[in-house]
């Protein structure tokens, strides 16, 4: 095999064929628009539209993901029988009062499904948490975010692209803060 | 796509569960084989462990740098378990400066060590592919043929099957090769080749392509290092005494 590897001018015009195919290769393949066919797709990924859905809050008021465009919104499914959940609603709530100024929105959907809209309404007085929370009786934001663990959170841009996505907790409010700040600096 | 492992009321992050795996097993493979080369297992042992030590905090590090008014206000978050606050690029960068340093204080030889080290990154790509798998990342593009798979939306090129089938051959012929290898560098550089030129090939079917020039970054990268390790291979080959000789430092054609 070294034999044939040391060989001229063998070995360099095997380089030189190698270099045509794949040079062609990669010029056949290119895709310049498909990353953009991301951004119109709705699904809980990075690069991808953040799947629109509309609850009731706890006030009893409509809330729709699609109407918080122009914001970073942080979207975060919890239960309040679920510990990281409830470890990580400080670092949310005090997240939402650092940057409320600065166009951002947390969204606590209550998987409420498997919860009751009653415990998380006593939560969330209990903590004193001020954003929205939003029920799934449904579990219909449960399905188009393929929730497979709690806490998930998802980090949506002003475009409404989801660009971060952290599958369990609790997060702290410094990797949020790190997370959010970038997108809160694009424009708004 | 399984992000989530349930065990009973655990959930297993599966994607980080098939990484630590890999590191673990492709850890093994090297001190099973590091002998072949002429190497110490236990200072290549060392030498990963040191690597990826380095590795993790500098990309702990780096991150929070590129982030410290914030991390300077919650002190505590620095050594947060979350996984995305890692910058990769920087945590590469510091773990091999680490273990080249360690490297050369043990005065190892440079060819023969990435040689041994070839078998293990060899299994810790099918690992890496699994992982990717498992957590939807390197996602195909959308595509109509027959075997198709539903994620994020659209029906896509299973890429991540396409590159788990490429690296479990790379592997298969990593290791045929290094039973009969007959000069210092040859496996590290055949590896290299084999895996920029499954990039090459592969990338193609990515749905999430960065795309620079018109052109998608990984190819041009694969190609880069496709046609420099194809290079390095005829220099080595050369450069290592008259053919037939034993051509260096114990390592070589020894099937054990």
């Amino acid at each position: 095999m070294r034999r044939w590897i040391a060989r001229r001018p063998h070995w360099p015009l095997l380089m030189a064929g190698v270099f045509l195919l794949g040079t062609g290769w990669m010029v056949w393949t290119t895709s310049p628009e498909q990353s953009a066919e991301a951004g119109r797709i709705a699904s809980p990924h990075p690069g991808f539209a953040a799947p629109d859905f509309e609850l009731e809050t706890l006030e009893g008021e409509r809330l729709r993901l699609s109407d918080l465009r122009g914001e970073v919104v942080v979207v975060n499914l919890w239960a309040t029988w679920c510990p990281p959940c409830r470890a990580e609603m400080p670092a949310l709530q005090e997240l939402y009062e650092k940057h409320r100024e600065d166009g951002l929105v947390v969204v606590a959907v209550n998987a409420t499904d498997r919860d009751s809209a009653e415990a998380a309404r006593r939560f969330v007085a209990e903590r004193g948490l001020t954003f929205p929370v939003g029920l799934d009786p449904q579990g219909e934001a449960s399905r188009l975010y393929a929730l497979q663990a709690m806490p998930s959170t998802f980090v949506v841009d002003r475009e409404g692209v989801v660009r971060e996505v952290l599958i369990g907790g609790p997060v702290s409010l410094g990797t949020l803060r790190s997370l959010v700040t970038p997108l809160l600096e694009e424009g708004g | 796509m399984l992000p989530v492992l349930q065990v009973g009321p655990m959930a297993v992050q599966l994607p980080g569960l098939l990484v630590l795996l890999g590191i673990w097993l492709s850890s093994v493979l090297i001190g099973r084989h590091a002998g072949r080369h002429g190497i110490d297992a236990d200072v290549l042992d060392r030498l990963l462990l040191i690597g990826l030590a380095a590795g993790v905090i500098g990309a702990r590090l780096g991150y929070v740098l590129q982030h410290a008014a914030i991390y300077f206000e919650d002190v505590r978050a620095v050594f947060s378990l979350n996984l995305t606050a890692f910058a990769a690029f920087e945590g590469a960068v510091v773990g091999i400066l680490a273990a080249l340093i360690y490297a050369q204080r043990k005065s190892l030889p440079l060819w023969p060590t990435l040689d041994a080290l070839t078998p293990g990154a060899a299994l810790f790509a099918v690992f890496v592919n699994l992982s990717q798998w498992a957590s939807g990342d390197a996602f195909g593009a959308p595509t109509d043929l027959p075997w198709a798979m539903e994620l994020w939306g659209a029906p896509r090129h299973p890429a991540q099957l396409y590159a788990l089938a490429a690296s479990i051959v790379i592997l298969l012929i990593v290791l045929w090769l290094q039973a009969r290898q007959e000069f210092a560098g040859q496996l590290a550089l055949s590896w290299l080749a084999l895996a920029s030129g499954a990039r090459l090939l592969l990338e193609a079917f990515r749905g999430d392509s960065l795309v620079l020039a018109g052109l998608r970054q990984a190819q041009l990268l694969g190609l880069l290092l496709l046609m420099a390790s194809l290079a390095g291979l005829h220099l080595l080959a050369r450069r290592q005494g008259p053919i037939g000789s034993s051509g260096g430092s114990g390592h070589g054609a020894t099937p054990n």
